[in-house]
């Protein structure tokens, strides 16, 4: 299992054939749905249903689930039925506010406490879907300690704002923007939105450099053709590779000789490239390649 | 693998009292002349040979015990078959066997002709539907034989199968006898399964639809080897014969299978310039020809030579020049049955040529690699193409042990679950493919290495693939999907499956 977070796949909770299957496309985490995927008329099914595979098998990968809301009356049941199976995270929809995170947090510690389960092991991840979770992001990913990653609801927002969907996403460009900086702020991971257009692999690659190119690191997504896309966008290629690892050793030389400007190519090397070099490294070990 | 008590009342069957049970892939030592009999001719210039079939039927002799033959190269859209069949029935003759290239589902309209013991024997690749479950409810006075593609040319040339009066669909069909597969309304392609019967069968009889009082241009099966000529409205229907277009699979966990195929192949030393190969033409196969395709761009690599049958994305490849010939038993589709007709690069070739053992080489031996499909595997990599998870018959052998066999890689695509089913077992249902001749298991849970194969292994380290062993595939299809009740099957056999160079084995048993 790596560590890293390119890509949440969402399982839909109340497919037996789909839950067995999803890890195959190497997702670096699969989210079993138990909200919007599921018909009201099978929330409890749904429940059952991934509550007993959790309990007889774990793919090889992060598990997340995403739970109902709070506003809905299979939340609370969701969260005592989940928590128990241990999931790396719950994902929480419709987050609007510290408060609503901090109320998971305290319902997750009762739940941990009751099992025997180590209180923290439950992380949570925040789905921000409204204006207004927009305007609260950053103190709702420092809600909790639980809290590791936030990212935009794009479908939501947009009904919340009245906002049409458009072809490049234009219309949700400043609410990515604010979640990147405000994950960044809070030292969480930003997940991308999800672009459910997945018959259009070309304009879904765009969309994925774009979003890496405002600070993502993460991409939620729905189908498991955009899994191999999203990884080959995020992970360093073998030239980037190659660029970081000349940058580190000449950076490296300049230290040990106690040189004071460093160049690479006649280009001057300071100490954010470095760092950037280093994360380079760092992601595309992570990813597997071979540094 | 097939017990001794088996072998012991297979070796009571009439005629089979020397039947060996399997022992290796390549352990048969072949001995004795190839040629099995065959009555010299003689036609008068100026005879007509194109008469009715009752006509025909009285003047071949055909009697109560025969055997008579077809291919299977129209598919499921046969009609000669009934035809033909239900003419011998009209004459009172019974106690036939009835040996098919292969039996499709169309054939299910023989059941008839099963239940009155005018069909009391079957040497065929397949059988399903109804007439599988007649096979299965012991039916039939003695075992059914399934054999392979080459197999069956095998036991046609040695004697083994010896035929009595063989019935050629004919598509296109000249009135001395001249006989192809690629012209008419009901054109299936070559006619490579044809034509071991043609040159051995002691009568042969071509039906055709699609007569010509001129001598054909494009010559399948000779006129020489062709004794009466009898026509039809229609031998089949064009819709079971030929698919209008190819089928490539969309589903996503099959498309990941065929990218780790295409990664193996490409990852060992069967993958170069000029190799030759066969894919099949399901959606997997045709998904990792696909894969392997964008391989050879990159890498500026042709195929000297594609073997096998034939569909539309074979002859895209061929016409692209990316495989430079093809060798072609059987075609799927009307873009590969045009090609046949108007590209020299692409040949026709018998059954016989195609695979059977005991020939100095089929084209099988030149394959550097194979992709074939599973119903089920187990743990020492032996295939099942015959029967499902119950024993019930529902495929065929085809040429799958053949190609196994001739190919320098054999791989194996396949889900390791369908359903709720696991399809890798620690013992397949059937065995109809040995382990040893395959090398790679890939399906989209892992890849496994056959351990025969250490040097296939190797290759394959460093490359990103999800390999692991065999066992570890079993243990996560069994975590999956929970163990399963052994099957019990029956004592009683009712059939045979014939590895390619005539020894048994497996059984079928009855249900």
């Amino acid at each position: 299992m790596n560590s890293l977070y390119r890509t949440m796949f969402f399982v839909p909770g109340n497919a037996s054939g789909k839950i067995a299957k999803a890890e195959i496309y190497g997702a670096d985490c699969l989210i079993y749905d138990l909200e919007d995927a599921v018909s009201v008329n099978e929330k409890d099914a749904a429940r059952d249903l991934v509550s007993s595979f959790l309990s007889t098998y774990r793919p090889d990968c992060r598990i997340g689930i995403r739970i109902n809301g709070q506003d809905t009356p299979y939340y609370e049941d969701d969260v005592r039925a989940m928590v128990p199976l241990k999931p790396d995270f719950l994902r929480l929809p419709k987050s609007e506010t510290a408060e609503n995170v901090q109320a998971l947090d305290a319902l997750i510690t009762e739940v941990e406490q009751a099992n025997k389960i180590s209180v923290g092991t439950i992380k949570i991840a925040c789905s921000i879907e409204t204006a207004l979770g927009v305007y609260n992001a950053y103190q709702i990913a420092k809600a909790s300690p639980r809290v590791f990653a936030i990212g935009l609801g794009a479908e939501d927002f947009r009904t919340d704002m009245r906002m049409a969907r458009s072809e490049d996403a234009e219309e949700i460009l400043f609410a990515r923007n604010q979640i990147s900086l405000c994950a960044h702020a809070a030292k969480v991971i930003p997940m991308d939105y999800v672009n459910s257009n997945f018959k259009d692999p070309e304009g879904f690659k765009k969309d994925v450099a774009f979003g890496k190119m405002l600070g993502f690191t993460c991409k939620s997504v729905i189908h498991p053709t955009q899994i191999g896309l999203v990884h080959e966008v995020y992970t360093p290629t073998d030239k980037e590779i190659e660029h970081a690892k000349k940058v580190v050793a000449v950076y490296e030389e300049a230290m040990a000789n106690a040189s004071g400007v460093i160049a690479l190519d006649g280009k001057m090397i300071d100490m954010p490239i470095v760092t950037r070099a280093k994360d380079v490294l760092a992601y595309a070990k992570a990813a597997g390649k071979e540094i | 693998m097939v017990d001794e008590k088996y072998m012991e009342q297979i070796r009571k069957v009439p005629g089979w009292e020397t039947k060996q049970a399997f022992s290796g892939a390549y352990n048969a030592h072949p001995e004795g002349s190839r040629m099995a009999p065959r009555p010299v001719k003689f036609f008068r210039p100026g005879t007509d040979k194109v008469k009715s079939l009752d006509y025909i039927l009285d003047a071949i002799g055909l009697k109560d015990g025969m055997t008579i033959s077809f291919h299977h190269c129209l598919r499921n859209g046969d009609a000669v078959m009934l035809y033909v069949v239900d003419s011998i029935a009209k004459k009172g003759i019974k106690d036939l066997t009835l040996s098919a290239s292969s039996l499709s589902k169309v054939q299910d309209c023989l059941l008839p002709y099963f239940e009155s013991g005018v069909i009391t024997a079957v040497d065929t690749s397949g059988a399903r539907s109804k007439l599988g479950s007649f096979i299965q409810k012991g039916g039939l006075k003695k075992p059914a034989i399934f054999r392979t593609h080459g197999g069956r040319a095998r036991a046609i040339e040695t004697g083994e199968l010896h035929i009595d009066a063989a019935f050629i669909a004919a598509p296109a069909c000249d009135r001395f006898g001249n006989l192809n597969g690629v012209e008419g309304k009901s054109a299936c392609g070559s006619l490579g399964y044809a034509m071991p019967d043609a040159e051995y069968a002691d009568h042969v009889i071509a039906v055709t639809d699609g007569l010509s009082d001129t001598p054909l241009d494009y010559v399948s099966i000779p006129q020489t080897q062709v004794d009466y000529v009898t026509t039809v409205d229609s031998i089949g229907d064009p819709a079971g014969i030929a698919t209008g277009s190819i089928r490539v699979s969309k589903n996503p966990a099959e498309l990941l299978i065929s990218r780790y195929a295409a990664q193996v192949i490409a990852a060992t030393p069967y993958f170069h310039d000029n190799m030759v190969f066969q894919f099949g033409s399901g959606g997997m196969a045709i998904a990792t020809a696909g894969y392997i395709r964008q391989e050879m761009l990159k890498k500026n690599y042709t195929a000297a030579a594609g073997v096998g049958g034939v569909s539309g994305f074979h002859v895209q490849m061929l016409k692209e020049g990316l495989i430079k010939t093809f060798y072609d038993p059987q075609d799927f589709d009307l873009t590969a049955i045009d090609s046949l007709r108007t590209d020299i690069k692409h040949h026709e070739i018998s059954a016989s040529a195609y695979a059977n053992p005991f020939s100095a080489c089929p084209y099988v031996n030149m394959l550097d690699f194979t992709v074939l499909s599973a119903t089920e595997i187990d743990v020492d990599f032996n295939v099942n193409v015959l029967t499902d998870s119950y024993g019930k018959l529902l495929g065929a052998p085809g040429g799958h042990p053949d190609a196994a066999a001739g190919a320098q890689m054999t791989l194996i695509t396949m889900p390791l679950l369908r359903g709720r089913l696991p399809m890798l077992l620690d013992h397949v249902t059937t065995v109809v493919t040995p382990g040893e001749s395959v090398d790679v298991l890939v399906t989209e849970y892992g890849i496994a290495v056959n351990p025969r194969r250490p040097d296939i292994a190797e290759c394959l380290k460093g490359k990103g693939l999800p390999l692991t062993s065999i066992e570890a595939l079993r243990e996560k299809a069994v975590k999956l999907s929970g163990k399963a009740s052994p099957l019990e099957l029956s004592d009683k056999i009712c059939g045979v499956v014939e590895y390619r160079d005539g020894s048994i084995i497996d059984v079928i048993h009855e249900l």
